[in-house]
Order: C-alpha cells, then structure tokens, then sequence
C-alpha cells in the first residue's frame, strides 16, 4: 500500500511538472525571447489558458501527500517552511500577471505583469530545482548538534541559507551550490519545455528562433547534467547505488537521456508534438531518477544519530490507506476522463481557436 | 511559546478570512448560473445566456482569487500546523485529498471548457458543464465541510500509543451528525452572498439607467434565491447547527449565546449587550426571557447550562469573540430576511424596479452577508477553542515544533502585503466586468 501510494504520488507529481513545468517555461521564454505585442499576448495565453487546472495537479498531489504520508508532510512543510511560503507568494505573482495583462490595453500596465509572470515563473523553477536537490542531498533530521538531537527525530528546520553556502557542513541551509546547480537544471529544463510547448500551441514568430534557442539550451543542459553527477558523488557517495542494487530502476535515468539526446535533433524535427514529448521525457525521467536514486527513502538524514524518512515509516496507517486505493482509483479514472475531454476540446494552435465570444 | 501559537493562528484567521471571500460566492453562484443556463435551454431568450455568461466571467475572477488563496491553506497545515498534521493527517487527509481530487479537477477542468467551449459543444453540452462546475465546487465544500466536522465532533477514529489518529470507519466521517447541517447551512448563506452580488448588480444597472433587460433580471433572481435561501440559513437549517452545539459543545454554547449564569427555570435569549470578563456579566443587555429553551428545546421552562457550570479548560479561549461573532452573524441574518421580504413583497407587486431606496439599500449591503458567512465560520472556530480536535488535542499541541515566531511573524507580514494588493486588483477586475456589462439582447 505504501509502494502504491509513493508511486501515485510521484506521478500526480511528475504530472504537475509536465503541465504546470510547460507554464514556467513559457513564462523564462517570454521573459527573455518574447519581443513584440502580439507574441507577448499569444504566449501568455499558452500558459493562461491552462494555468488553473495545471496547478489543481499540485493541490490533488499535496492533498493525497497529507493523506498518506502524514508525518513526511508534516516534516518537510515545516522543515522548509520559509522556501516553502515563498513559492507560495510566487505562485500568486504568477497567476495575477497572467490574469491581469490583458486586462487593459496599456504598455505599461503589459509590462508589469509580463514582468511579474516571467520572474515569478524563473524564480519558481528555479525553487523548485533547488527543493529537489535538497530531498537529494538530505537534511539534518532532529538538528542534531554534537550528536544530540534539538527536536523529535523526524523534525527539522533550514534556513534559507548557512553563510558558507555549502552542502558538506553540518547545518546546510535550503540554497547551496549543490542545490543551485539542480535548479539551473530545472530552469534550463523547463525553459527548453516551454519552447517545445510554445512551438505546439502557438504561431508566434519566434517560433523558428526558438529552435536554435531549445538546441542551445540542451547543450547547456547536458553540460550541466553530467557535472551535476559528479559533484552528487561528493555531498553524497552512495547516490548512484541504487542503481546498481535495483538495476530495474535504470530505466528512468534512460527515459531522461532519451530526451536529452533527442532535443539534440529539434532542428530535423518536423512535427512540434515529438519536441514536446521529448522535453516531456526529459522532465519525468529526471524527478524519477532523483526519486530512484532514494528510494525506499524519501529524505535522507545527514546525521548517525536519526534515521532518514522513508515511505514506510511516515505512512499513515493500513486501513486509511486501502479505504482511499478504492476512492483514489475512482478519483483518478474521473481525472483522467476530464483530462481527454478538456485537452480535445481545446487542441490546436491558441491563435487560431475561436473562442465562442 | 505563547507568542508562536499566536502568530500561527493569526496568521491562518487572516489568510482564511481572505480566502473565505472568494469561495462563498463561487459556490452560490455555480447554482445561480445553472438556473440561467436551464432558463436559456427552456426558453432560448437571448438574456438568460448573456447573463449565465456574465456571472461565470465573475465566478471566473472569483475562482482565481480562491485557487491562489487556498492552496496556502492546504500548505499551512504541513508548515505552521505539522504536529497536528502528523497527528491527524491520517483522517483529515482522507477528506482534503478527496476535495482535490473529485472536485477541484472537476470545477477547474469544466470552467476553462464552459468560458472557451460554447461554440464547440452546443448548448446542451454547455449547459452540462456549468452543472458539472456546480457540482465540482459543492462537492468542495461537502469535503472541508467533512473535514471541519470531524475537528468539531471526532468520530470514527481510534488514538494510538504514540498519540496517532487513525481512521478505523471511513464511512463515520460522512455519516458524522454535525456534517449535514452544517453543509446545508454553509452552503444556503453562500447562496445568500451571491443572491446579494446578483441583485445588487441588477439595482446598480437598474439606478443607473443602463443595461435595463439584464438589470431587472438579475434583481428578479436575485431576489428569489436571496429570500428563499435566507429564510432557510435561518430556519431549520441555522436552528438544527445551534442545536448541534447545544448538545455537543455545551461550553461554546453558553459562550456564544452569552449565558454567564446558569438560570433555575428557562433560559433568556440575548439580543444586545457588551461581554464583562471582569465581572462575568453582560453589560447594556436586552435580552427576552425563556426564549433560548423554547428555540433549543421546545421547553419554555428547560434549564440551560450557563459559563459558570463550565472550568476555564472548558471555555472557549476568546469568549467576546464568539460572542459577537455568533450575534453579528444572526443578526445580519434577521436583516437578510427583512430586506428580502420586503423585495419580494414589491416583485410580486411588479414594481419592485421602481422603488429606488429599496434598490439602494440592496446595492449597499453587498458587503453585509460576506460579513455574515465569515463571522459564521468565527462562531464554528472560535466555539472549538482551545482545541484542535474538540476534546482530544489542544491548539497549543498542533503547532509545528521547529517553527520559529520570527520566521512566522515574517510570513504573516508578507501575506498581509500580498493580499492587499490582490485584494485591490480584485475589486478592479471585478469593477471592470461589472462596468462593461452583460452583451446586449439581439433584436
């Protein structure tokens, strides 16, 4: 039951990223790439469209996070809690400069929430890159100090940063260098995935630029990919033996490579739905390998004194947990079901939708 | 320690007060657009889609306004609240993950197809998706309603060694006795907000010489939900949550109703008067005699149990506030009912669009059952105090251990920055929709 859930989780999860990862993305785009009026409005709409029911993934995923890992919840929301209350400002940032730009026909008031969107969007992929490089790295459970722990085992706080920016010492804060590389990643990732998105649904004419922007960027990213490898042998030895003990969990670390191969072809791809699917692959198969390279641990301790949090002892209990496999099974047969009807309805390139009124 | 619990709390009262705004309306609304949209199906009069199309542009904003301020809530429970999530996540988990998975997809995913779909799908199929938002967003309020009910009234669980809750009858939680009429209540004085919102923009238009069809339309239906649904906020479904407490949180009961001594015979019903903690009496009180046992028990004569009988441990921690809360609450709820009638008294006599202090006064008190519906949920909260879950965990228990007041005060500021300057934008965006009107009726 608890393997279940860990494995719905991660996936309403890497759902989230995907579609909500496509808005960020577009948001880094218009910030940096989006020039004149008419493709600013066009590409908000690729991200404005949608952008409600993307986030509703974060909400259901936190939601069913509560439910059956209880005491993990409880931790890392507190744990995190400054990181955590700012993507929540942020995510509010983004949703106002979206709703807003078009609200009145002004440049300056455009530019305002152009900004608004863009940044947060930058500084909410950049977030959370840096939350995924911190459940990598570990955290010290129970702020432990001369082996004696201040809180219950289970329990910590980061600040934002420790002044040495450093993931070795013995109180690391959220953002260090390690954690800073992992969320380049995920702007780079998700700034080549919003051009993949930005090419399917929209006409702009940066479109044919954008394509040597993607290639760039993968090259970047590849970059950064393999030194992120190598600097993760340092803050953690055992990071790639996973992989070795489960040889099965290999196949994630493969989806995220066959993305990453692929985009290297995006100026020989015809169709602009196989760029998307590979920025797709690349996204799940990078939160997947992290998740992997962990499990059964979902946030290790980088102290002897308490053990890391895995999915069996934050779980909530036996009986909770098979009441909710019936109704989640329902839930997410629906879930899917709006999901076909929704994107069917309203396929096609966002300029040349008619929309009703 | 004191001033931790204090900056948690404030800081969860602030942002739900926020977020309660937007919720309220959504809720009524989607049954009021339902109503339009059915209204179009059956008549194919051009004004009734103009107007299920104008609301569900308000209903929109509205909606965006509850997603960002809500899904602050769902994170406070992990950041300022850990211990009791960890505590009790196993049972309120259930309830909250239901609400993001069967309703929140449901209202999100058929909003966006409803505002951007009409053409597409024709009308039938448009009307189905405005049934399909209604339903997402009751189906909302049935969970957090489920949830809050078990903090009020913990049934179906067991506790373990370690202090655990754990679900042992899934079922108990929507079988819970507080949760139906709590539900009900809840969801008829949302629908007395949006009657209000719907009426008062129909006045507004009606004042200003504009938009005239639209405009005594949405006085008419606005009228017709508001009288109905605050007659029955009121009666049985007001009646039946105040005896919910009576008989299950007695202490909140005597606070709320501001009972400080416990009367031989019946107990007096109070109107007006100012809470003396000091003195442990009510000062300036207007109060009728024996009316509080008849309307809780049918028994003129029925004792009641006042503060006195109860220990400090078992009294609400802020007993002003309740009390006023509760009386604000009802009394706005006697206003609702008399304005009502008397609206519907002149639509009836067909001239209700002519009786311009009338509609002023229904333009005016917009602001007046969002009031009524957030002091509401202050009587059910404050009533609870000083628990989490009524009885068996403390506040002061449920506070995430590693959290400091500093970083708290800190989040507390930015949130109330933040949602000023949402709260300005909102009223804007709102104020804009309204000024450009409903499209005109084709002749």
């Amino acid at each position: 039951m608890e393997l279940f859930w860990f494995i719905i989780i991660a996936l309403i999860l890497a759902i989230f990223f995907v579609l909500d990862g496509y808005d960020f993305g577009t948001g880094i785009i218009h910030l940096f790439f989006a020039k004149d009026e008419k493709d600013k409005q066009v590409i908000a709409k690729a991200a404005g469209l949608f952008w409600d029911s993307n986030e509703v993934w974060l909400v259901a995923g936190g939601g069913m996070l509560f439910m059956a890992f209880p005491t993990f919840y409880a931790s890392v929301f507190s744990g995190f809690y400054l990181p955590l209350i700012i993507v929540l400002w942020l995510i509010v940032f983004r949703a106002i400069g979206l709703e807003f730009r078009s609200q009145f026909k002004n440049k300056m008031w455009s530019a305002i929430w152009d900004t608004s969107f863009g940044v947060s969007s930058l500084l909410l992929a950049l977030f959370f890159g840096i939350a995924l490089g911190n459940i990598v790295r570990g955290v010290n459970l129970g702020g432990v100090e001369n082996g004696i722990s201040l809180y219950e085992g289970h329990y910590f706080f980061l600040p934002l940063w420790d002044s040495s920016f450093s993931p070795l010492t013995e109180h690391p804060g959220v953002i260090d260098w390690f954690t800073i590389i992992i969320g380049i990643i995920a702007v780079v990732t998700l700034a080549i995935h919003g051009a993949t998105w930005i090419r399917l649904k929209t006409n702009s004419s940066i479109n044919e630029k954008l394509k040597n922007v993607i290639f760039n960027l993968n090259i970047v990213l590849f970059i950064l990919t393999i030194f992120s490898l190598v600097v993760w042998q340092t803050v953690n030895p055992d990071s790639l033996n996973n992989f070795v003990e489960r040889p099965y969990l290999i196949i994630f670390p493969i989806i995220y490579f066959t993305g990453l191969f692929g985009l290297f072809f995006i100026k020989k791809i015809k169709k602009d739905s196989y760029g998307f699917t590979l920025s797709t692959l690349l996204i799940i198969g990078g939160i997947t390998s992290s998740l992997a390279s962990l499990f059964p641990v979902i946030l290790p301790s980088t102290n002897a004194v308490n053990e890391s949090l895995t999915i069996y002892n934050t779980a909530a209990h036996d009986y909770g947990l098979s009441v909710a496999f019936n109704w989640g099974i329902i839930g997410l047969i629906l879930l899917l079901i709006y999901f076909i009807v929704q994107k069917r309805l309203l396929k096609g390139k966002i300029d040349e939708m008619d929309y009703g009124h | 320690m004191e001033d931790m619990i204090f900056y948690d709390r404030l800081q969860f009262a602030f942002t739900i007060t926020f977020h309660y705004i937007f919720p309220q309306l959504t809720m009524g609304l989607s049954l009021m657009i339902v109503f339009f949209k059915w209204k179009f199906l059956r008549t194919k009069i051009q004004k009734y889609n103009d107007a299920a199309i104008f609301f569900m542009k308000i209903f929109a904003v509205n909606f965006t306004m509850g997603v960002v301020t809500g899904i602050p809530m769902e994170f406070q429970f992990g950041t300022n609240w850990a211990k009791f999530s960890e505590l009790t996540g196993g049972i309120i988990g259930q309830t909250l993950a239901m609400e993001g998975l069967f309703s929140f997809f449901l209202e999100s995913s058929f909003l966006v197809l409803f505002i951007f779909g009409e053409k597409l799908m024709g009308q039938k199929l448009h009307f189905l998706t405005s049934f399909l938002v209604f339903l997402g967003s009751w189906a909302s309020g049935w969970f957090i309603l489920a949830t809050n009910a078990w903090m009020q009234h913990p049934v179906g669980y067991e506790i373990l060694e370690n202090g655990k809750f754990v679900l042992n009858n899934f079922s108990a939680l929507f079988s819970n006795p507080w949760l139906l009429p709590a539900f009900l209540h809840n969801q008829l004085a949302s629908v007395v907000t949006s009657s209000f919102v719907v009426a008062s923009i129909g006045a507004f238009y009606i004042l200003r010489n504009k938009n005239l069809e639209h405009g005594k339309l949405f006085l008419k239906t606005g009228v017709v939900f508001g009288f109905i649904a605050s007659l029955l906020v009121a009666f049985p479904t007001g009646d039946w949550n105040a005896k919910n407490v009576a008989t299950y949180q007695p202490a909140g009961f005597a606070a709320m109703e501001g009972i400080f001594k416990t009367e031989d015979a019946g107990a007096e019903i109070v109107l007006i008067g100012q809470p003396n903690m000091v003195e442990k009496k009510l000062d300036n009180k207007i109060a009728v005699p024996n009316i509080l046992s008849f309307l809780t028990y049918q028994d003129w004569n029925k004792q009641i149990p006042g503060m006195d009988q109860f220990t400090k441990e078992e009294l609400p921690s802020n007993i002003p506030a309740l009390y006023y809360s509760y009386h604000i609450m009802v009394g706005l709820g006697t206003i609702f009912i008399g304005i009502m009638t008397l609206a519907i008294f002149f639509l009836w006599r067909k001239k209700l669009h002519t009786i311009k202090p009338l509609l002023w006064a229904i333009m005016f008190l917009v602001p007046f059952p969002y009031i009524a519906n957030i002091t509401g949920w202050y009587v059910a909260e404050l009533g609870r105090q000083p628990y989490l879950v009524y009885g068996l965990l403390k506040t002061s228990d449920g506070i995430s251990p590693t959290v400091s007041s500093g970083n708290t005060l800190f989040t507390l500021l930015g949130f109330v920055g933040l949602y000023m300057l949402l709260g300005l934008l909102f009223l804007v965006l709102v104020g804009k929709t309204i000024h450009q009107g409903p499209k005109p009726v084709k002749h």
